[in-house]
């Protein structure tokens, strides 16, 4: 097929330069005779590919543009009218998968991305594996043309590939590259029901160019098979009774929580079980897993928490041999585990954390098995108020020093973590709001300061710690948050920001309302603890901890940056009393439908 | 030894310790809370603690040094053999008398306002 075609177009090609060639009157003539041309592609493949989409829903397509899916590219402005899905334009590939990972996190559904074959791929990588290790589902499509005869040249040549999901496939969790249009629709619904079950990761299909770019033969009519996700695993009936008896006979028993929650109803779940228990919550803040101004919330103190506990209930945990290193040794300390990471593991990458003895191992995704072991504690008869009083208490005065501390440094210049985060939180309270960033680099403020209970509130961190994320899952959550209304905002690390600037461009093209603070600390800040902390171990002092580290000389002006992408800004602002009314000036731009950026000079933490 | 080697070693070491601890400043032009502001900011003691020594609550967890640090006998030998992620800072590269104009400087810091007089953080 793809041969007829490339021969009808050099033959057409051939006839076109053979007119162009006659000179003088006879041209003149000849512009009234019949001219030939090209026949143009009636049904390609890649519209029926676009069907395949629109089958499974999907709201936007996040790409920068790329040759080798340039035939799904136009079908999806031209035949699928550039809706459901909408093309957004990012200026990168990484930003493309990471504003995709802030998407899924608050809608909790994928959007499609598509990027070039090879480098375009090389480019999402990083942004995959952030997602990989914070159990988000990325659908991924890229192009690529495996049959040599029809790569047009040096670049097709460099930009080909045998096995396109090899550079990537320890790090997603299906990956497949179609031969034909029935095998591209099962893959492709097969790629987003695997993708979609938990333990919900990325996933990988490679769109051939030929697939793409031929035309459907005449009469073919593939099928689109329909899509049903799986329900997703529940804990075993006898081990989650099992969990319930360990639960209630626990004197202090704690739940340690890093991605439970995904949900509106997994964040309602969460507190039924813990005012069930009356036991004390430690959220590692994966996802919002519990309210962070709920009197059982002890995420502020860990170690109190810990300190008196017998049993440990770890429900979708992060590094839980790191969270219980203080206690370990103190005592025997029962744990059990409910995670769908038992479920599915990979060898080379190692997200999977130490390994952490348990006394019961609960393979099932968290979430979806809390409902049966809430009801069989409650069979269980016991209630347990006075635990709850004394938790009660010990958040109290966790969330009193927390003020307390807050104070320190107050009206300090460059502008103290704590009071950029109480500034922004009397702004923003009253309305719908998402805090899509990252709290972790503002030590924790927001967590601390912010009354945060609904599951879009806060939506954890990078998964793997990749810099680069910031800006543009912030802003695909901003996304996913305009349809229902909501004000989002990033405190947006100045590194972060600087890895693809160009998201900023996006956001005013696409009109995405999303308010941006500049935590400005002019430092890869966390390299700089840790060139310093090498080299006094080393006994060398630390005059020259800055090469390599700082963003000085020059300092960047971020808001000059943000105007010359079309985002309205202003700054920098290192004085804490002119924070306030940047920030009432950027809420109304945003209630407006656009993005702003304030660029404030911070503290390092 | 005898008793005369011991009675100069002991005002030998007693100079030095007045040095260090008395006078820290003698023949500098600036007060030891200047010249101490000034050591904070050259030592990076600032980019876990704060400018103001108000510390920073996550990713490391820095204690706040301000407005009362400890005793200077104290934060000379945390600082020469530190606990935690903090790294150790030897005499070679920060020397006692400097740390002595570090913690003048510390202790200089007022106190920060009560937490009822800041309406952010009663909200």
């Amino acid at each position: 097929m793809a041969k007829s075609r490339r021969n009808f177009l050099k033959t057409a090609a051939a006839g076109a330069a053979a007119f162009v060639a006659k000179p003088g009157i006879e041209g003149a003539q000849q512009a009234e005779a019949p001219v030939p041309e090209a026949r143009v592609i009636d049904r390609p493949g890649s519209d029926f590919m676009l069907d395949v989409f629109k089958s499974i829903g999907f709201e936007y397509l996040f790409a920068n543009p790329g040759g080798s899916f340039g035939g799904l590219h136009e079908s999806v402005i031209n035949y699928g009218n550039n809706k459901d899905p909408e093309f957004i334009t990012c200026m990168h590939e990484e930003s493309s998968v990471a504003m995709a990972h802030g998407y899924a996190k608050v809608e909790g559904k994928p959007v499609l991305t598509m990027a070039h074959g090879t480098v375009g791929l090389q480019h999402a990588a990083m942004a995959l594996y952030n997602a990989w290790c914070d159990r988000v589902p990325i659908y991924l499509v890229i192009g690529n043309t495996l049959d040599a005869q029809h790569r047009g040249g040096e670049v097709a040549w460099v930009h080909s590939v045998q096995d396109a999901g090899a550079m990537v496939r320890d790090f997603v969790k299906w990956d497949d590259t179609p031969v034909s249009l029935q095998h591209f629709a099962e893959s492709a619904i097969r790629a987003y029901k695997i993708a979609m079950t938990p333990p919900m990761m990325p996933v990988l299909l490679v769109a051939d160019t030929d697939l793409q770019d031929d035309p459907m033969p005449p009469g073919a009519n593939p099928h689109i098979p329909k899509l049903t996700l799986a329900a997703p695993p529940a804990g075993d009936s006898g081990a989650v009774a099992e969990a319930a008896k360990m639960l209630t006979a626990a004197e202090n028993p704690v739940i340690v929580a890093g991605r439970a929650a995904r949900t509106a109803e997994g964040l309602r779940l969460m507190v039924e079980l813990a005012e069930t228990l009356q036991c004390a919550v430690i959220d590692t803040y994966q996802r919002l897993n519990f309210p962070s101004h709920h009197p059982l919330n002890l995420s502020m103190n860990p170690r109190a928490a810990l300190g008196n506990a017998d049993l440990v209930l770890a429900l979708e945990p992060g590094d839980l041999y790191g969270t219980l290193r203080p206690v370990r040794a103190q005592r025997a300390l029962k744990l059990i585990t409910i995670t769908a990471g038992d479920l599915y593991i990979r060898s080379n990458y190692q997200d999977f954390q130490r390994f952490t003895e348990s006394d019961l191992a609960i393979a099932a995704d968290a979430e979806t098995t809390l409902p049966s072991l809430i009801e069989a504690i409650k069979r269980q008869g016991r209630t347990f108020q006075a635990r709850g009083a004394k938790i009660s208490d010990a958040h109290q005065q966790a969330m009193d020093q927390a003020r307390q501390l807050a104070a320190y440094g107050w009206d300090a210049s460059p502008i103290s973590t704590a009071r950029l985060t109480a500034e922004l939180w009397a702004q923003v309270k009253n309305e719908d709001w998402s805090f899509a960033s990252e709290a972790l680099f503002l030590s924790n403020w927001p967590l601390k300061l912010w009354d945060m209970n609904k599951h879009y509130h806060y939506i954890g961190g990078k998964g793997g710690a990749g810099i680069g994320y910031g800006a543009p899952a912030t802003l695909g959550a901003a996304m996913a948050n305009k349809k229902h209304g909501r004000f989002t905002v990033n405190v947006q690390t100045d590194g972060d920001m600087m890895y693809a600037p160009g998201i900023l461009w996006t956001a005013a093209h696409h009109h995405i309302p999303i308010l941006t603070l500049m935590h400005n600390n002019r430092a890869y800040h966390q390299e700089v603890m840790g060139i310093q902390g090498t080299a006094n171990r080393r006994g060398r002092g630390i005059d020259r901890i800055h090469i390599g580290t700082k963003i000085d000389d020059p300092f960047i002006d971020y808001a000059t940056i943000a105007k010359g992408m079309g985002v309205r800004s202003e700054g920098p602002i290192s004085d804490p009393k002119d924070l306030g009314p940047a920030i009432r000036r950027g809420i109304q731009v945003v209630k407006g439908g656009e993005p702003y950026l304030i660029d404030v000079v911070t503290q390092g933490r | 030894m005898n008793h005369k080697d011991t009675k100069t070693l002991r005002n030998a070491a007693l100079a030095l310790c007045l040095s260090v601890f008395v006078f820290p400043t003698v023949g500098r032009a600036q007060t030891p809370v200047d010249n101490g502001k000034k050591l904070y900011l050259k030592y990076g003691c600032y980019e876990c603690h704060g400018t103001v020594g108000q510390g920073a609550q996550a990713n490391p967890l820095a204690p706040k040094l301000a407005p009362r640090p400890l005793p200077l006998p104290a934060l000379i030998a945390y600082v020469r053999k530190p606990a935690g992620s903090m790294p150790p800072y030897v005499s070679k590269v920060l020397s006692n008398a400097e740390l002595a104009d570090i913690r003048a400087y510390l202790a200089s810091i007022p106190e920060p306002p009560p937490v009822k007089s800041i309406p952010l953080l009663n909200q």
